[in-house]
Parts: structure tokens; sequence; C-alpha cells
């Protein structure tokens, strides 16, 4: 039975701590996969204030676990994000995947922050050192990030594309 | 009745997180409370007249304008996510 372990938390997380959760009990795993997002601290910035959507950032999250589980063949996989106020250099996000062989487990990762990124509600604002603060903006690479996966396999997420809202009818 | 939230930019703009609202009478789907909430004017006018900036989740599923909603649902606005 693959494992799964999907969290939303304030305080740092234990890549290795984790590490030994998800492996706990699968002799079967012959490579484990991991990524850590941090704050860049590029063009002034000092600090960020992560904020989601309780409930719908943890059933976003759990549903790209499983897909990239069934897509990818997984023994396991752990996403945790932290939110609330993170400063330079501190780890915002971990991954990881153990599958039997490098190849999965290295592609399911890819696959789990190409979805994080567009499909989990999350939202960063960015904080100065001059005392500016604006809400980082999506970037279009993120989009066509995911577009690699939308292959036809059917294991996508299964998450409905939130393409924004058309205006309503000018003609109301 | 339902409760609608707002996330991020669109939070701060509007000034709260969240209302309970009466939905009136003929308002069943997502793209018909945009447009009570941008008949409203003001913040609101200019956020939801600009939809193409705007996300939407029903009962915590991201959904599309046509999306239909009743007086139980959880409707929240928010902008682009930027996690990861």
């Amino acid at each position: 039975m693959p494992r799964i372990h999907v969290q939303v938390q304030t305080e740092p997380f234990d890549p290795t701590h984790e590490s030994t959760l998800l492996l706990a009990g699968h002799p079967d795993v012959g490579a484990m996969a991991s990524f850590v997002g941090l704050v860049r601290g590029d063009g002034g910035l000092c600090s960020m204030e992560l904020e989601h959507y309780p409930g719908m950032t943890e059933s976003m999250m759990t549903r790209i676990a499983e897909s990239a589980v069934s897509r990818f063949g997984l023994l396991g996989c752990t996403i945790i994000h932290r939110v609330g106020r993170l400063t330079v250099g501190a780890p915002i996000v971990l991954v990881l995947c153990t599958a039997a062989h490098r190849g999965t487990a290295f592609a399911a990762v890819e696959f789990v922050m190409d979805w994080l990124k567009s499909r989990a509600p999350f939202w960063k604002k960015e904080e100065f050192s001059d005392g500016r603060i604006q809400w980082v903006q999506p970037r279009e690479q993120d989009a066509h990030s995911l577009q690699r996966w939308e292959d036809g396999q059917g294991d996508s997420p299964g998450i409905a594309s939130p393409s924004s809202p058309a205006p309503p009818s000018k003609a109301e | 009745m339902p409760d609608i939230l707002y996330f991020a930019w669109l939070r701060d703009r509007l000034g709260h997180d969240r209302e309970a609202m009466v939905l009136p009478s003929g308002v069943t789907r997502v793209s018909d409370l945009v447009s009570v909430l941008q008949a409203r004017g003001g913040a609101y006018g200019e956020i939801f007249g600009q939809p193409e900036l705007v996300r939407v989740a029903v009962n915590q599923s991201f959904a599309t304008l046509d999306a239909s909603i009743g007086p139980d649902d959880e409707i929240a606005f928010f902008p682009p996510v930027t996690g990861g």
C-alpha cells in the first residue's frame, strides 16, 4: 500500500525524519528523490508571508500526491508546505517520492511540483528591505510546465482547470 | 446562506475575508454572483469587472463561471495561486 502524507504547517520540516517515516516498512523502495524549495533573497527581498485556503489546500495536495502515485507507480509520496512568515533561506516546501527505480522517482517529484505551483491554493506576499510589499504574480512558465504532463494518460489530478471566469456578458 | 470567502490581495482590497450572503433570486451560477458583486461598485466593481484576475472555488474545488451555486455552498474568490 503506497504511503501518502501531506501537511501544511508553520514550523520547519525535517527531511531526514520525513524520509524515515516514508521508508518505514517499504523494503521494496530502491530510489527516493526529494525537492526542497527555499525563499530566494533576490531583488532586496527579506521575507515572505504565505497564506493558504485551509481545507482546500490539503485536499488538493492529497489529489496531487495520489495522482503522482498512480501515474508513476510510486511506493510513497510526502508533500509538506509551510505557511506564515518565512525569511530568506527558509525552506518552504518538501516533496519526497519513493519508487523501485530512480527514473520514476525523479519524474514524480517534478510532476508534484508542477501541479503544486499551479493548483494548490497558496499565495505569497513578498516583503523587501526598502519596505515595499507585493503579492507574487503567477509565472507563465508555471502554466507551461504543466502542459508536459497533460498527455492524455488520464491520471492527472483530475482537477478542473482553474481558468479565469470570463467576464459576464457585456450585454447584461 | 452561502459563505463567500476572499483570499490574498482580493481580501486586502475588499477589506474582509468572508461574508454571508443571501443569494438574490435568479443567482444560480458563479457568473450570476460575479455580476452581483461587480454591481456593488468600488473595489468590488474593479475586481469583478476584471474576472481574468480572479479564480473561483465552489466547496473547495476549482470551478468555472457556469458552475451551479446554492444556499449551502462555500464559494471562494482568489488570485491565481503562487505556492511551491
